[in-house]
């Protein structure tokens, strides 16, 4: 018995040895080299550029090491991060809950859906004035900044997940008479998580957006404030070095979230594979 | 323990094709019996019902008029009288073997160190102890259907409702599959309903075939095998079974009842 099973499994694996010799070049070497161009191609052309209207990679290098050493860097990133995370975490812990209650039952649906998605077009930046007569200037504000701009693409794609869960999944839960909550927890969660993680991911930069956006309206501070007082003074070289660690900052952020997902869900990476030319 | 009557079932759909809304009368005033421990077979062409039958009378979909009594009472949804085992096997693919059938039993209220030897013990019954780690997509086509089985099993329902459960597999998958449900009926005693358009797999495994057409019950055919049928190699070569399968081949192709 067991044996026809494992035939099936052998020969339906693609025999490894016809496949052609090719060898491939490592992700991380691609990316290297395209890093590499790009920094090279900007520092020969920045340099002929008006220091006040751009910059280029080696003078950006020495405004980050002279903002290194005087210690305002890390103040800075210290003071951006803190209502960044704490935004960012809450529009995870409320986001993923609602777009899976949106996405199973209909009267949610009817009810709430409405205001997610016009709340993924809502103009924050317009609504930072009176964001701040609510909740003042300081950190309430810039967290409630970061939070709606990250809440709704997490809902959104929770909801998306939820109504792509295959019905017989939800139907294997039913059979075995499984309450509503239960058939959420167990069966729809887990079977949502790859759009939850993709949602969690287009919410960084969304977040990272919204804290430069809360920090140039609201109190300045933080990396936001390094870039408005740099850019009042005609330093464009320091200018670009916080915006270039908040980039930074993202890839990492991305990245974590990518070993993340797969390290919850790793059957989808499985599932799924990675063999892409 | 499991005797399972269609009271004048009838189901009807609503479908909207091109914006023309189109009723469809899945089923057509019902009526049968299936006896505690008997295996019946449900066949016919796509369409006829037969599937919505299953559904039914596990409790996925409502009838439109009519009831289904399950050892006297009237289905209301799903129960744990009843084992539904899916056509693609429907497993989680984030549980492992042992997980997916430990799933069923804990909506079942089990707990702790009962959880896990019973799901031991029905993968046991299946031959998957070796594989009971492995996640679905790491089983093959066969291997997940059988954790379908030990799943719906472990619960220990009364019937156990099948929708054509082997009809995904390849031939050879099959016919050890078929072997292996009759072993596992004859240790277990359950009812068996199950889905097929196989012919040779109705008359190998049921007791009785409920031939259906257009949503209504068209011929019940006494299939003349005894059980034991432990050599279904063997079985295949009796005239029985070709005379049983010829008398079913008539009926879906012009109609006529044949005896």
């Amino acid at each position: 018995m067991s044996n026809l099973a494992e035939i099936e499994t052998k020969t339906s694996a693609p025999p490894a040895e016809d496949a052609p010799e090719r060898r491939q070049w490592p992700r991380w070497l691609i990316t290297l080299i395209s890093v590499s161009c790009l920094l090279g191609l900007w520092e020969i052309f920045g340099c002929d550029v008006n220091p006040v209207f751009g910059s280029y990679p080696s003078a950006i290098a020495v405004a980050f090491w002279q903002l290194l050493v005087s210690g305002k860097l890390w103040a800075a990133l210290f003071e951006s991060l803190q209502p960044f995370f704490a935004g960012y975490l809450l529009a995870i812990v409320l986001g993923v809950p609602l777009g899976l209650v949106i996405g199973r039952f209909r009267t949610a649906e009817a009810a709430l859906g409405i205001y997610v998605t016009a709340g993924y077009a809502m103009p924050l930046v317009a609504l930072v004035p009176l964001l701040i007569l609510w909740l003042g200037l300081g950190f309430k504000v810039k967290v409630a900044v970061v939070f709606l701009m990250a809440l709704f693409p997490i809902c959104i794609n929770t909801w998306l997940g939820v109504v792509a869960v295959p019905k017989t999944l939800i139907e294997v839960g039913k059979s075995f008479v499984a309450p509503d909550l239960v058939i959420l927890r167990r069966i729809v969660l887990p079977a949502t998580l790859p759009y939850i993680m993709a949602g969690v991911r287009l919410a960084v930069g969304r977040a990272v957006v919204a804290m430069v956006i809360a920090e140039f309206f609201t109190t300045i501070s933080g990396l936001g404030a390094v870039i408005i007082n740099s850019a009042n003074n005609f330093d464009t070289a320091t200018m670009f070095v916080p915006i270039i660690i908040l980039m930074l900052m993202a890839i990492g952020l991305n990245s974590l979230i990518g070993w993340v997902e797969r390290t919850v869900a790793p059957w989808q990476a499985e599932i799924a594979g990675r063999d892409r030319e | 323990m499991g005797e399972v009557t269609f009271l004048d079932v009838s189901k009807r759909f609503s479908i909207r094709v091109e914006g023309e809304l189109h009723h469809v009368q899945a089923l057509d005033r019902v009526n049968f019996k299936v006896a505690d421990g008997e295996i019946v077979a449900l066949i016919g062409p796509s369409g006829c019902g037969k599937t919505t039958a299953l559904r039914v009378a596990m409790g996925l979909d409502p009838s439109t008029s009519g009831r289904v009594l399950v050892d006297g009472r009237e289905v209301h949804g799903c129960g744990h009288d009843r084992g539904m085992v899916f056509q693609h096997a429907e497993l989680l693919p984030w549980l492992n073997a042992l997980q997916n059938v430990m799933f069923g039993l804990e909506m079942k209220g089990m707990r702790g160190a009962e959880l896990r030897d019973t799901a031991e013990k029905y993968l046991e019954l299946v031959g998957l102890t070796d594989s009971q780690k492995r996640r679905p997509h790491q089983l093959s086509g066969g291997m997940k259907q059988r954790v379908g089985i030990a799943r719906a099993l472990a619960i220990d329902p009364g019937v156990l409702l099948m929708d054509e459960p082997f009809g995904a597999l390849d031939a050879q998958t099959r016919e050890s599959l078929q072997a292996e449900l009759l072993d596992i009926q004859a240790r277990t005693g359950k009812t068996i309903i199950f889905v097929t358009h196989d012919l040779d797999e109705a008359v190998l495994i049921a007791d009785r075939i409920i031939v259906m057409k257009q949503g209504r019950v068209h011929d019940i055919l006494t299939v003349p095998l005894k059980r034991p049928r432990a050599d279904l190699g063997m079985v295949r070569g009796t005239p029985e079974f070709a005379d049983t399968r010829y008398k079913i081949w008539r009926e879906l192709h012009d109609g006529e009842v044949v005896h």
